[in-house]
């Protein structure tokens, strides 16, 4: 393909893409807002004040950063999980296949997806927060910005490697309900870690979660509990592991070809 | 540029449950062809074209298209290609138009250019007045049509149809076939696999049978009709007839009072036939083949390969 071409076809699984999520904007782009705006009224309105501050911050403060990943991670992820594995049992998959595009275009495409879906609702989920919390202002945009997209590009391309391997639709929901969300909750969303005696808070650093939740803390409030160098440098690395990973799948024909 | 719009040399395919599918197959199809792939349930014709459309994985061999390695050069080879699969392969929840256009986009077609093919063919295909519907909405047949839509739109040279006719009806079947007649004389070679052989009888100029993962016949269509060295033809009579005439060279049957089958060899001709019958006060009203006559040679050839 001539780059124009190849140019051309990303855009067109990227759009593609993008229209599958906002087709079914009940589905996806509402939820986190109803979910998030309950947290806020019972975690953040109601009990937190009776929780005191929490690292020098509000409760309600504090709780805005982690609730914002919390939905982004959700929403790249399962985004990308039902949206790939949505097409292969469709058999659509094929269209794609069929096609002379790479296969770094088609994961491009399905990651720039997972990517706009985690950055709406991220912007969603902050919109709401100012209802909630109108005074709050970013430490840091840059920072902020920052790991709000490589998040989004992680978490797509692990959703991606769940739907390569997912054979049922149970398959594409046991990852996000019994691995991400336990280790988000676990992750910092609703405390510091600094709060937990020392054997929980040495098993919560072997936690990943607890990099993306306070390296995000750390751009919108100023404020980690792990060393931001360390939880970004992790981050990429993890970002080149599992592109690695998804193009060497795509490749072999794992779960798509037989 | 090579003379072949697809070659396809020592292909195998084991499955992963050790099954052979392909035991090493050779073809060569020319420019232009309207050829067809036939073989029973099973055969390999599936992961042939499979493997030439890059879903499933070869074990063994190579394919190109138009001169184009699919493995060394794929992006230029899978440009020559459309495919019309056999089970519907667009999303369900898209609109028609939309998936038209999007595969068009794959190609790397701009939306300007995708639209106006996507008319022309909506068009030509009787589905223009669905486009705004989405595909889980349209008839059998309309997905049918759609999947041919979907694998013309980047006007491809080699179009593969895999079963394109299940599930259509008569006469939406006739006008498809006239589409595809008109863009294989306008120069895109075609592969054709179908369970209805009249119409690869009809419209294929060449043939290969597969059969257990082995071509068993590659040749003309008119140099395999040839080999059939009887026929029969059902003859519609004016009157009953209370017995049947004993005739020295002919075979004759009676089907029920008013219709007799007559078995000639490739020697006899109609003539002789007509005037013993004649003779014997006998009148023919209409006459026609007893059945289709490559399905006759297929299963026979099958057969042979079986007893083999």
């Amino acid at each position: 393909m001539e780059t124009k071409e190849l140019i051309w076809s990303i855009i067109t699984l990227s759009e593609k893409e993008l229209r599958r999520f906002m087709r079914i904007w009940v589905q996806t782009l509402v939820p986190p807002a109803v979910t998030t705006s309950l947290y806020f009224v019972i975690f953040g309105s109601l009990i937190g004040p009776r929780i005191g501050a929490m690292d020098g911050f509000d409760y309600i403060q504090f709780m805005i950063p982690g609730l914002i990943m919390l939905a982004v991670i959700t929403a790249a992820y399962s985004n990308v999980v039902s949206s790939f594995y949505g097409v292969k049992f469709q058999r659509a998959v094929e269209e794609l296949l069929i096609s002379p595009m790479p296969n770094w275009a088609i994961l491009f495409g399905y990651v720039v997806g997972g990517v706009a879906r985690g950055v709406i609702i991220g912007v969603i989920v902050f919109l709401v927060s100012l209802v909630f919390y109108p005074s709050f202002e970013i430490a840091n945009y840059g920072l902020t910005i920052f790991v709000l997209f490589l998040t989004s590009i992680m978490f797509s391309l692990m959703g991606f490697i769940n739907a390569i391997y997912a054979d049922s639709f149970d398959d594409i929901a046991v990852i996000p309900t019994f691995v991400l969300t336990p280790l988000i909750y676990l992750g910092g969303v609703f405390y510091s870690i600094n709060i937990l005696p020392d054997i929980w808070r040495n098993i919560s650093l072997a936690n990943p979660m607890l990099y993306v939740v306070n390296t995000f803390r750390e751009g919108m409030l100023g404020s980690s509990d792990v060393s931001i160098p360390l939880a970004l440098g992790m981050m990429i690395g993890f970002i080149i592991l599992f592109t690695g990973i998804c193009l060497y799948l795509l490749k072999k024909g794992i779960g798509i070809r037989q | 540029m090579s003379e072949y719009a697809l070659e396809i040399n020592g292909l195998k395919k084991v499955y992963s449950n050790d099954v052979e599918a392909l035991k090493g197959i050779d073809l060569k199809i020319t420019k232009g062809d309207f050829f067809a792939l036939l073989g029973p349930n099973g055969a390999g014709k599936s992961s042939t074209i499979g493997i030439i459309s890059s879903i499933t994985n070869k074990t063994e061999g190579n394919i190109k298209i138009f001169g184009y390695d699919i493995d060394d050069n794929f992006p230029k080879a899978k440009s020559f290609l459309g495919v019309v699969a056999q089970e519907i392969n667009f999303s369900q929840f898209e609109k028609v138009e939309d998936i038209v256009i999007t595969q068009a986009g794959f190609y790397g077609i701009p939306k300007d250019v995708a639209k106006e093919r996507c008319k022309n063919l909506l068009e030509k295909l009787s589905l223009w007045d669905k486009r705004h519907d989405q595909a889980r909405n349209l008839s059998g047949g309309q997905k049918r049509r759609l999947m041919i839509a979907k694998a013309l739109v980047h006007e491809p040279k080699l179009l593969i149809l895999d079963e394109p006719t299940a599930g259509v009806d008569i006469e939406l079947r006739r006008d498809m076939w006239d589409f595809l007649s008109d863009i294989n004389k306008k120069g895109t070679t075609i592969i054709l696999t179908t369970h209805y052989l009249e119409e690869a009888e009809q419209h294929c100029n060449n043939i290969a049978i597969i059969d257990e993962g082995i071509i068993v016949e590659d040749t003309s269509m008119k140099e395999l009709l040839s080999r059939l060295s009887i026929q029969s033809f059902v003859l519609d009579l004016d009157e009953e007839l209370q017995d049947i005439p004993e005739l020295p060279i002919f075979d004759l049957k009676s089907q029920d009072p008013k219709t007799l089958i007559a078995t000639l060899t490739k020697d006899d001709d109609l003539n002789t036939l007509f005037n013993k019958l004649s003779d014997h006060g006998i009148k023919v009203k209409s006459m026609r083949n007893e059945q289709n006559r490559l399905e006759e040679l297929f299963i026979r050839l099958v057969k042979e390969k079986d007893g083999n």
